[in-house]
Parts: structure tokens; sequence; C-alpha cells
């Protein structure tokens, strides 16, 4: 029974004010909106780009570390004088040992989506006098298919088609225009040693990077390890996707442990990426704080103006039985109807808003603008928005609980 | 006839800090009586509204005891007073402290519905009675702000009234009103101590209305001296 009068005095002062309650709670949907899609932005921004980069790195990398040498003499309290020496990387090969062991091994892992053995060759690009150079990827083409999604940057010709030709090659287009080359020509191949290689066109990709396409090339495993002078046990990196890439750095470390080799994760090896994904958080974050809490100040400020206004009222009530705790409960809950009414039309808003960004057509492999509904965030930020106006509410009605009524009425 | 105390202090001392450090009641003992209309007179500065605070409740810093209905006040957790006073005391002010978004008959109500005996329906019917009684029930509707001062005090005479207390407590109550309007406020006061058994405790300055009431008590610089 007890219910109602409370609140009823909080809808009263509320209804009585209704510009200033809807002038707060706007302030709150527009703050709430914008934490709300700031977020959502960040998501879809971070999966766009992270799926850029999976498509060229994989999650993490087993190659073989080179080894410094070392002083001949290891340096003690005892012996004061060091030997002088001169470091050198020492080992010759970077060859994996036994590889397809290593390979069967880490595919059994249950964290790992797929693997693939990799031999990379820095080699030169010719056709008659033009030449260029890149780097050509040997390597199973359906793993890597697999892996970074390469036919849905094929424009001409078939993945498959270089499994079953030798001596075929996929190139990036910019390499075919510099070249002028088309499907099925001839291309001269030499690689750091001198190798040289005559092998066929057999596909055409376009990436979103003009330096990719212009040095990139996937070639079969025999035919980087030809070019390499090397036999078909030569492998020098094992690329591994996992099924969280952002455990990559952790899973990498076991990885390293179970083959004895060294592992780059993905993050390790697109250091700036990864810096540039926090700086653009922080903004964000910062920016839609910033907002929020002029909005809840918003509320704040409303509700402490209500209560300096009203310290007759809160006198008189407290005279007639309300205790701190009700005079708390009324002020809360006028910050609390604002707040849920800004919130729930702020959520509607980032909606609305997410709905018209992704309408926008960016353009290249883009497509669309990058960015969807996203449920998790949406909900924190009405669950933030209902702390924050709390919070707005709680802080004056607290100083309302403590006014003395009888230091009003002897004024 | 024996009589029955419903207010009683012990000893009540008090003192102010500020600027120095003075004694402003000290050594303030009496007893209200059931269906008594008590006046407290004194010079101006003399310790009235001091006193009426400490037994209204809302004032804790004071030394000595007080009692309402021989419960023991003094010493009582401040969400219990509050209690108490919603139960046991009504308020009238110099002022109205009605509260301006409010019709008058949902001003008569809050301290009813806040304790929460009857229903809303109940309370409603109450507050009507309140206001037929004070003769403004044709007011009820309106908001509290606009009506005249002399009805404004009486309706908040009536939410005084609203949860039936033992004590009423006023400050001035007619320091604002003519002479008419102050002849029904007395009459009221009486009405109630007389008819309904409530006791009235009142400051006033006014010499008549002291003497047309049951007892007075008389205070200066603090004391009681009569
Ligand atoms: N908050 C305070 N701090 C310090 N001194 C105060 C305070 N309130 C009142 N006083 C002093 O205490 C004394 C008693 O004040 P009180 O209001 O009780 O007098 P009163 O008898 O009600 O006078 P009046 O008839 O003018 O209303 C006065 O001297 C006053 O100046
Ligand atoms: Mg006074």
């Amino acid at each position: 029974m007890k219910t109602g009068v409370n609140t009823e005095i909080a809808l009263t002062h509320i209804l009585t004010r209704k510009r200033q309650t809807i002038v707060a709670a706007l302030g709150v949907t527009i703050g709430i909106a914008i934490y709300i899609t700031m977020n959502t932005l960040i998501i879809g921004t971070n999966r766009y780009s992270d799926n850029a980069i999976f498509k060229t790195t994989p999650h993490v990398r087993i190659y073989k570390e080179d080894e410094i040498s070392k002083p001949l003499e290891k340096d003690s309290a005892k012996i004061k004088s060091t030997v002088i020496i001169n470091p050198k990387i020492s080992n010759i090969s970077k060859n994996l040992i036994n590889p397809v062991k290593l390979l069967d091994e880490i595919k059994r892992q249950p964290e790992v989506t797929s693997a693939a053995e990799m031999v990379n060759a820095n080699v030169f690009y010719n056709n008659g006098k033009s030449q260029l150079n890149g780097v050509g990827w040997g390597i199973n083409i359906v793993e890597a298919n697999a892996m970074f999604d390469i036919q849905s940057t094929m424009v001409a010709g078939d993945l498959r088609t270089l499994l079953n030709t030798p001596n075929g090659i996929i190139i990036g287009v910019g390499i075919a225009d510099k070249l002028s080359l088309k499907m099925n020509d001839n291309i001269s191949v030499i690689s750091s040693i001198g190798v040289i290689k005559l092998l066929k066109v057999v596909g055409l990709f376009k990436t979103s990077n003009l330096a990719t396409d212009k040095g990139k090339s996937y070639m079969n495993l025999a035919t980087a390890q030809q070019l390499l002078g090397q036999g078909p046990s030569y492998v020098t990196d094992i690329y591994v996707n996992i099924k969280d890439p952002e455990q990559a750095p952790a899973y990498g470390k076991v990885l390293s442990k179970l083959t004895g080799y060294s592992f780059e994760d993905w993050k390790a090896a697109n250091e700036l990426f990864v810096a540039g994904k926090k700086i653009r958080a922080i903004m964000f974050t910062v920016i839609s704080w910033a907002i929020l809490l002029v909005a809840a100040f918003g509320i704040y400020n409303i509700v402490n103006m209500t209560i300096s206004q009203k310290m007759n009222d809160i006198a008189i009530l407290k005279a007639t039985g309300f205790s701190g705790g009700d005079v708390v409960k009324i002020f809360v809950m006028e910050a609390m109807v604002m707040g849920i009414i800004g919130t729930i039309l702020g959520f509607l808003m980032a909606a609305l808003l997410t709905n018209l960004l992704s309408h926008i057509y960016i353009g290249a492999d883009i497509g669309y603008f990058p960015i969807q509904f996203e449920l998790p965030v949406s909900l924190t930020g009405v669950g933030v928005g209902i702390l924050v106006t709390f919070g707005a509410g709680f802080i004056p009605a607290r100083k309302a609980a403590k006014v003395d009524p009888v230091a009003i009425f002897r004024k | 006839m024996e009589k029955k105390v419903v207010l009683k202090t012990k000893a009540i001392g008090k003192y102010f800090y500020d600027p120095l450090k003075f004694k402003v009641l000290d050594n303030i003992s009496f007893e209200a009586y059931q269906g008594e209309f008590l006046t407290l007179v004194g010079k101006s500065g003399s310790g009235k509204s001091t006193l009426l605070y400490i037994l209204s409740t809302m004032d804790t810093e004071y030394e000595g005891e007080l009692f309402i209905d021989d419960a023991l006040i003094t010493g009582q957790k401040v969400n219990k007073l509050a209690a108490i006073r919603n139960k046991n005391i009504g308020f009238v002010f110099q002022f109205h402290y009605l509260l301006p978004e409010f019709s008058c008959l949902k001003n008569i109500m809050i301290p009813a519905l806040k304790l929460g005996k009857y229903s809303h329906e109940e309370v409603e019917q109450q507050a009507y009675e309140k206001l037929d009684m004070l003769g403004i029930k044709d007011q009820a509707l309106k908001p509290a702000s606009k009506l005249s001062g002399g009805q404004q005090q009486r309706v908040s005479i009536a939410r005084a009234l609203i949860n039936s207390p033992k004590i009423i407590m006023c400050d001035e109550p007619t320091g604002n009103l003519d002479s008419k309007n102050t002849k029904i406020v007395f009459d009221t006061f009486q009405q109630i101590a007389h008819e309904f058994g409530q006791t009235i405790i009142a400051v006033t300055h006014d010499i008549d209305f002291a003497k047309a009431s049951d007892r007075t008590i008389e205070l200066a610089d603090g004391k009681i001296v009569g």
C-alpha cells in the first residue's frame, strides 16, 4: 500500500516541468545513441580490417629463428676478460625439419582450423625487357584458400587449375598490367639465386592493395622449392589459423612449444595496425563517454535545480513523516524516468543510425559501410545509460535527504 | 478525573554555538495532557520555536529527555522519528508549506498515503471530511497556490489533522492571518482539543489567543517562568 506516494510526487514534479524533462531526456538519447553507434562502429570497422589482414596474414606463423653465434667463452665472475666475438647469423638453412610430420601434428590440435606448409621465394618476373620484383608464395593453393579466401579476389582463371598445372602461376593484376600478360601467357621467373623458370599464368587476382597486386604470386610448393634450389622437403614456414584469432599470441606459444620452432602471431606481425586499432578504440571510448557525461550532467542539473527550488517541500515532507530514504527515492525516480525514456529513445536512434550507415556504399572491396546492429554493445549502452542516470539522480538526491527541516522552517 | 499525559519533557536544555556558545533552553520540564489546548508564549528570542522543534522530534541535539505517550523519544533513530511524526504529530506553521504542484486535496492526503493505513479512496474521503470541517470543501481540487492566505492555512491545518495525530504542534499559526481567519483557526483548535481529544501545543504572540486557551506556558530566556 505504501507504493505510490513517492512515485506520485516524483511524477507530479516531472509533469509540471515537461519541457525541462524532455530536454534532459533528449540529452540522454543523444548520449546513448552516440555511445552505442560509436561502439558498433568500432566493432564493425575492426571486424572489417581484421578480415583484411587475415587475407594475407595467418593467425600464427611457425618458422625457424635465425641463430646468432655465441661467445666462445662464457662470461663469469671469475674471468674478468671478455672474449671479443663478432655475432653473426650462424644457421645456414631456414628449413623446418620433417615438415610433413609437423604439419600433421599441428592439424591435429583441436584449436587449429587450418594449416599449410609454405615457401617464400623472392623473385623477378620477366616478360621481354620488362622486369618486376616481388614474392612468390609456394603453397598448396587449396589450403591457402581455406585460410585467406583467395577465391574472393580472383578475377580470372580458377584456383584448382594451379593444382593440375605443375608450372602454373597465379599473379596479381598489377604484374599482368605492367608486363602486359594475359591468361595462359608464359612468364619467366628468376629467383635470388639465379634459377630461371618459365611459368604459365593460370589465374589473376586483385586485392584492395596495389603493392600486393604488383608483386605477389601464388605457385605450387615444388615450384618455389626449385626456384630456391631446394628439394621437396624444404619448407620455411607453417601457417596456422585458429578458432579465436584474439588468442593467437597465447596459442602461438603452445604451438611453439609443440614444434620446437619460433612463432609469430598476427598481432606481432602487424604491430602498427594493432596500435592503430587501440588508439581508435581509446579515442572513440573517450568521445562517447564525454558525450554521455554531458548527458548525465543535464540530468544532474535538472534534479539539482528541482531540489534547490523545493527545499520547503522537502522540509514539510520530512516533517510529516517522510524519511531520508523516501526523499532519495523521489528524486532518483525523477532522474530514472528521464534516463529510461532517454535511453530507450537512444537505443532506437542508434539502431536507426546503424541501419542508415550500413546502407552507405563505400566502394572498392569494402562495399557497404562495414557496420551492423550489435546486440551486446547495444544492451551495454542501455545498461550504461540507466547506471549513469541513476548516479546523476542519486548524487543530488542524497543531498536532499540530508536537508534539515528545522533549518528551513527557521528561515 | 485523572488526566492522561501525552507529552512530557524532563530537564530539557539546549545550547547554540554559533556565533557564541549560549544556553537557549534551560531545564525545561512540563507535561501536556490529552485533549488540552496549550499555548507557549514569551518574548521574541526567548526560545519558543527552539523548544517546539525539539518537541516535534525534528531537532535531536539537546540534553534531557522527551517522552511522547510514555515512550522515550530521545535517542531514537531518524527513520523511527520520521515514522513517529507521521503517525503522532501534525504541524501548522506560520507559513502554510503546501506543495504548489498539488491540489489542496492531494496536499492533505500525502501524509496519510505515506502512513499507508487506509486505501487511496478512504484517504480521499477523510481528506474531504477535514476540508468540510474547515469550510473549504469547495476548494478541494484547486492547486494550493491559487487560494487565499486564510484558506491556505486552513488546508495546512487539514493536512495536520489527516492522520488523527495525538498532538498538533503550531508555530504562530495565526501570525499571518486577519482577525476573522484567526477566529476560525482558534475555534477549530478548540474543537479539535475538546471534541476529538487531541492535544494542541501552539506557540503564539497573540495574547488573546493565549488567554482563551486551556493553559499557557511562558518562557523567558530559555526558562519556564509561568
Ligand atoms: N540556528 C541558530 N543558531 C544560533 N542561534 C540561534 C539559532 N536559531 C535561533 N537562535 C537563537 O536562539 C534564540 C531563541 O530563538 P527562537 O527562534 O527559539 O526564539 P523564539 O522565541 O521563537 O522567537 P520569536 O518569537 O521571534 O519567533 C534567539 O536568541 C535566536 O537568536
Ligand atoms: Mg519563533
